[in-house]
């Protein structure tokens, strides 16, 4: 096992970190607005498990780093370009269908990644990922349901499905790219290669879509950036609601 | 799609291994799996349960509230069907 720069670790953990909280603020805008009050509160409790993950994972990101920042200063108190999530997560919910769709693409990768990760030499990230793979596992049946149901439901219901998984498809690619990072943290056993967590992906995803008699988009241009902190117009205004507290009242409890 | 198209479900609980369902309450579902993710996301928040049934609410028989005193009130003076008129020798434990 070769060494890994803190610096290296910490830069990890952002990437993984980020996309629970991102992902999980997203799905709590649904908090009130559910389609049904028990969808509300489904939508809600899979947000609250992502933003749980979110604080491990940050929380263990912070005593890495070594600065004095703990969970909520990396969380409150980072700029956009310093945030390092994936670019799907942070896609607007739109509606239904668009939050079910960006959901199932990333809850097909993120179950793979948080298996791969209880593998992982760092004992903390190890750790972190056992617990979130049953969470993980519970969100990816609840998206999975509801691809099917709507795919497989009305006429509008398939075409609302279609029209989102084909819009959020240019996303997909960002899951499983590598780069200099993560390839020294595969090589050493720390992080799993994400080009390697792809044919299981690919083969659960097809599978699902399939049986929503849902057509797989074709792999065209794929957006990328999220990962080194080049993001979407959208990052922007998530972060003003989510950090207008903190900013506006330094340390403020509550 | 409203609440209107989607039938009511009755919700139980075991809360441990040992003890039997309770029911806890009812909810909205386009189906019956549909219901057991619901009850799994309404009723399970605070680890209440272990195991969930989910019934639709139609396939309940319920006893009429109007018929109350022809089915539980001739039992009121029957207190000999209670247990209670036995001495139980000191040498049995258990009972």
């Amino acid at each position: 096992m070769t060494d890994i720069a803190k610096d290296q670790l910490f830069e990890y953990l952002l990437r993984l970190g980020d996309s629970s909280l991102i992902l999980g603020q997203r799905l709590s805008e649904w908090c009130g607005h559910g389609p049904e009050l028990e969808e509300d509160i489904a939508l809600i409790n899979i947000a609250l498990d992502l933003i749980g993950q979110a604080r491990s994972l940050l929380t263990y990101a912070g005593e890495v780093e070594g600065r004095g920042r703990d969970e909520d200063g990396l969380a409150f108190l980072r700029d956009g370009t310093d945030y390092r999530n994936l670019l799907l997560v942070e896609q607007p919910n739109q509606d239904f269908a668009y939050t079910i769709a960006r959901q199932f693409l990333f809850d097909a990768f993120h179950l793979e990644q948080q298996r791969a990760l209880m593998g992982s030499r760092d004992e903390t990230l190890a750790a972190i990922a056992g617990k979130s793979v049953k969470e993980v596992t519970y969100h990816l049946r609840h998206s999975s349901e509801w691809l099917v149901r709507l795919g497989d439901g009305t006429p509008l219901s398939h075409g609302k499905m279609q029209t989102a998984l084909d819009d959020l498809w240019m996303y997909s690619g960002e899951m499983f790219e590598m780069d200099a990072l993560e390839a020294a943290l595969a090589e050493a056993g720390v992080a799993p290669d994400r080009a390697a967590l792809r044919p299981a992906w690919e083969a659960r995803v097809a599978a699902v879509i399939e049986e929503a008699t849902l057509q797989r988009p074709d792999d065209g241009w794929m957006q990328s950036g999220g990962l080194r902190g080049r993001h979407s117009e959208h990052l922007g205004h998530i972060l003003a609601e989510m950090q207008h507290l903190q900013r506006a009242h330094p340390g403020a409890q509550w | 799609m409203s609440s209107r198209d989607w039938p009511l479900f009755e919700v139980f609980i075991r809360s441990r291994n040992g003890l039997s369902h309770k029911h806890v309450g009812s909810l909205h579902a386009a189906d019956a799996g549909m219901a057991l993710e619901n009850a799994r996301d309404v009723y399970t928040r605070r680890a209440e349960g272990v195991s969930i049934w989910v019934v639709p609410s139609t396939q309940i028989v319920a006893s009429d509230p109007g018929e109350k005193d022809a089915f539980f009130e001739p039992t009121a003076d029957k207190i000999y069907r209670h247990p209670t008129f036995y001495d139980i020798p000191d040498d049995v434990k258990n009972i």
